[in-house]
């Protein structure tokens, strides 16, 4: 029985879910940053040099973000070549995202902003865009999910709703990490 | 793209032909294994959460029951217990350490796994499918792993009650540095570890129910069921799932903070800390406790109504059928639950008025905090106005509704007490705050659960539940819960403060004493009463009075067009459309009329 289906007018339930989940996710973020300008008013407070690297990396997200859309593209107009090699691509650049921000975080420590003793922005900044690596590796392990179905030839599979999920997620953890990167540039 | 379905208008989404493609029934084969354990049906998925709830909640009680032995007989030592508990009652008493693990526990247990994860779990699951007239939840795959995460919990949970150190023991608010230092008490250490593991699962579970609940409200509900024809059960879950998965994320980056405190040498909540077990002083610094107690009250004041619009819907629910009479106020009942949703997230700081919060601050925070009260006695209002001059069937599922209606005021009393500033200077930490909760978020909720479960007993198993054990179960709790609780206010307004294994100690609490083993001998009775209920719950499941007729209770809502059993996918044949909105009773001279049937040419208007 297909329990969850839709007409066309409407937005699926799938979709909707979604949208709600990120709403979930921003007040996780909006709970630790709040935490972030809480503690930014107590004593002691130190604050770090945001690494050049987050510049480059905050590039390739946002062009992850575009190919993550005309891979969408490209699966609405059915030409499947096109959206398999766009998807490898975007989730290509998720993991090198996520590797440049591992250096990142590397340079960090190593310029000796550590997560012991006492409190700073550093701290927060390990586990603030840590959390947000997690969430791309999640869209990137999605990403790869949906490839492997695109190449499966045993479901034709003509639903968009899979892939304008994953889209729709993408541009999230980029806006997300946009925010959370002007966020730090302005504060620390 | 149903933009105002996402910003706050759900009145407006239309849901006409969501369904219109799919009439049939489950046909294909199931095993033993999808049916009963990783099943997707939202009602065994009920029922799993339901009775796991239930075993919860006898762990939890029974904590209870062993520390108010020692509350209410300090000097004495109870051999048998040793017996049974071995480490944990060593010389046949309770020592400090496991007193402070047990009361740990015991809300941690209560509060989360038996009044949220039990209660919503319970009845969104199984209500919202069948009350929306959707064939199930959103996501049924999603709807599984809530409860598979909820069970791992549970385990993780329990499993901490077995280590060498023992559970964690610093209060179920877990505030550092009691639950950041391991070195701060036995509990601190492994245990505490193993109740953040616990508690990170039980929040993803809430948060894969809670975003199923909404989506399957929002979106699937069947024809001509616009969102002001649902019946108050719908909307009390609705929010409360709005409210869970707003908050528990915060909850969430509180307790991914603490673990960094604990395991990475950070500095978030620590700061000029020395340990006198380890003569070791911390290279912490700049940490703030205050800051754990905003991330946790965040969550924790809206999960106080998590645990309790559940019970308002379903005591709405009940109140109207069983008086015969339309809800009195519907769109009163919808808005006054809207408010309460919002003002959840706005008044936290009301548990931390004694923190050094500014007062200026702390002000604005009563002021909030007693704003509540208004959507509250509306809610009051409404639910007498409904009985008033009725002609009530006292069913048990009526009576625990009606008992939830005196608890919750009685609580939400002693809530505006509380609630101003310079009363809670001298309040705060006392008996005073125990007797308030326990009435107000405990025992109620306990009571509009236990309405919900005599009431759908025959929706889930097919049987009725036994009368008579039910009416036994009814009186004593009710008496019981006002005889334990409401000498507490007395205690508390003496001074008499929370968290204390032993009060002889005290010239001023001396007074007390006979006071406490009364409590406690009455919170035994309490308990035994509990295992008749859970008794007549397993013993109905299998021996209970069958059901004739679908609709026993004369209720016009959708759950009774479905067979006595359904199966999954709930309705045989296509979905009913829905023509009226869930509170026709008692109208032009009929009894009820179901949500079902068209509206007349010659009927009147309400
Ligand atoms: C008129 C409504 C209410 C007001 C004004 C109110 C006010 C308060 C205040 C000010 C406190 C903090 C007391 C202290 O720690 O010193 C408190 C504690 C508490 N309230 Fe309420 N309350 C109200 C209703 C409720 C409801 C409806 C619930 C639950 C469903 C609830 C559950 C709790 C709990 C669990 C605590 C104590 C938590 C703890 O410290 O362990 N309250 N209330
Ligand atoms: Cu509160």
């Amino acid at each position: 029985m297909n329990i969850v289906s839709s007409s066309p007018q409407k937005i699926h339930p799938h979709k909707f879910t979604l949208w709600i989940a990120i709403g979930s996710i921003i007040m996780m973020f909006a709970g630790l940053t709040s935490a972030y300008i809480v503690k930014g008013e107590q004593p002691g407070w130190s604050t770090v040099v945001v690494p050049k690297i987050f510049y480059y990396s905050t590039g390739v997200i946002l062009i992850s973000s575009l190919t993550m859309q005309i891979a969408l593209k490209a699966f609405k107009e059915r030409s499947m070549q096109q959206y398999r090699s766009l998807l490898t691509l975007t989730a290509v650049l998720g993991v090198v995202f996520i590797a440049m921000q591992i250096i990142g975080f590397k340079q960090l420590f190593q310029s000796g902003v550590k997560l012991e003793g006492g409190s700073g922005a550093g701290q927060f900044l390990y586990i603030i865009f840590g959390l947000h690596a997690l969430h791309v590796l999640g869209g990137a392990i999605a990403l790869l999910i949906m490839f492997l179905k695109a190449f499966s030839s045993k479901i034709r599979n003509y639903n968009s709703v899979p892939v304008e999920v994953i889209s729709t997620y993408w541009h999230f953890v980029d806006l997300l990490w946009i925010y959370l990167f002007v966020f730090f540039l302005v504060k620390s | 793209m149903s933009n105002e379905a996402l910003h706050g208008h759900p009145e407006v989404v239309t849901t006409h032909d969501v369904h219109h493609d799919e009439h049939h029934v489950h046909h294909h084969k199931e095993t033993f294994i999808t049916k009963y354990v990783f099943s997707q049906d939202h009602k065994m998925i009920a029922k799993q959460f339901l009775i796991t709830g239930m075993i919860w909640a006898v762990i939890g009680g029974l904590m209870s029951v062993l520390f108010r032995l020692q509350l209410g007989y300090p000097d004495q030592t109870f051999p048998w217990l040793e017996d049974i508990l071995g480490r944990w009652a060593k010389g046949g008493k309770i020592s400090a350490e496991n007193y402070y693990a047990l009361v740990t526990m015991h809300g941690t247990v209560l509060v989360f796994f038996v009044l949220t994860g039990g209660l919503s779990g319970t009845f969104a699951n199984f209500l919202i499918p069948l009350q929306i007239g959707a064939r199930d939840m959103a996501s049924p795959f999603m709807n599984m792993l809530s409860y598979w995460f909820f069970f791992g919990g549970s385990i993780v949970m329990i499993s901490s009650l077995f280590i060498q150190t023992g559970p964690f023991s610093g209060g179920w608010t877990a505030y550092p540095p009691l639950s950041a230092l391991g070195d701060a008490s036995p509990g601190s250490k492994t245990g505490m570890d193993l109740w953040i593991t616990a508690m990170a699962m039980f929040v993803v579970s809430s948060l894969l129910g809670g975003l199923n609940y909404i989506s399957t409200v929002l979106n699937m509900r069947t024809k001509g069921m616009s969102m002001t024809r649902m019946p108050l059960t719908m909307w009390a879950l609705f929010f409360t799932a709005v409210l869970g998965v707003l908050s528990f994320p915060v909850l969430l980056s509180g307790f991914i903070l603490l673990l960094f405190d604990r395991h990475g040498g950070t500095s978030f909540y620590l700061s000029d800390i020395y340990i006198a077990a380890t003569k070791t002083a911390l290279p912490n610094e700049g940490g703030s406790a205050i800051l754990f107690q905003h991330l946790f009250w965040f969550l924790g004041h809206p999960e106080v109504y998590i645990i309790l619009l559940p019970a308002m819907g379903m005591a709405s629910e009940i109140i109207s059928i069983n008086a015969r009479k339309p809800i009195f106020g519907y769109m009163a009942m919808v808005g006054s639950m809207f408010a309460i949703t919002i003002l959840a997230f706005l008044v936290w700081a009301h548990h931390m008025f004694v923190t050094g919060l500014n007062p200026f601050l702390g002000s604005v925070f009563v002021l909030l905090t007693l704003l509540i009260a208004v959507p509250s006695a509306i809610k009051v209002f409404n639910w007498l106005t409904t009985i008033w001059k009725a002609n009530i069937k006292f069913t048990p599922g009526m009576m625990f509704a009606l008992g939830f209606v005196s608890l919750f005021i009685s609580g939400g009393l002693t809530g505006i007490f509380l609630g101003n500033s310079t009363l809670d200077i001298h309040l705060h930490d006392t008996y005073f705050v125990i007797a308030h909760f326990h009435i107000v978020m405990g025992v109620s909720a306990f009571f509009g659960m236990f309405a919900g479960i005599y009431h759908w007993f025959p929706k889930m198993y097919g049987r009725f539940m036994n009368n008579t054990m039910a009416y036994i179960h009814f009186w004593v709790t009710l008496a019981g819960a006002y005889l334990i609780f409401w000498p507490m206010h007395y205690e508390g307004l003496a001074g008499m403060p929370r968290r204390y294994l032993d009060y002889t100690g005290w010239e001023s609490f001396k007074q007390f004493a006979e006071l406490n083993k009364f409590i406690s001998t009455v919170a035994i009775i309490v308990f035994a009463v509990q295992l008749l209920f859970i008794f007549n719950f397993f013993y109905s499941i299998f021996k209970g009075r069958k059901l004739t007729k679908p609709n026993p209770w004369g209720a016009t809502t959708l759950e009774w067009t479905t067979p006595i059993r359904p199966g999954h996918g709930n309705w045989p044949g296509e979905i009913p459309e829905v023509h009226r909105w869930a509170y026709d009773y008692s109208k032009d001279g009929r009894d009820f009329i179901p949500q079902t049937e068209p509206i007349g040419p010659n009927e009147s208007h309400h």
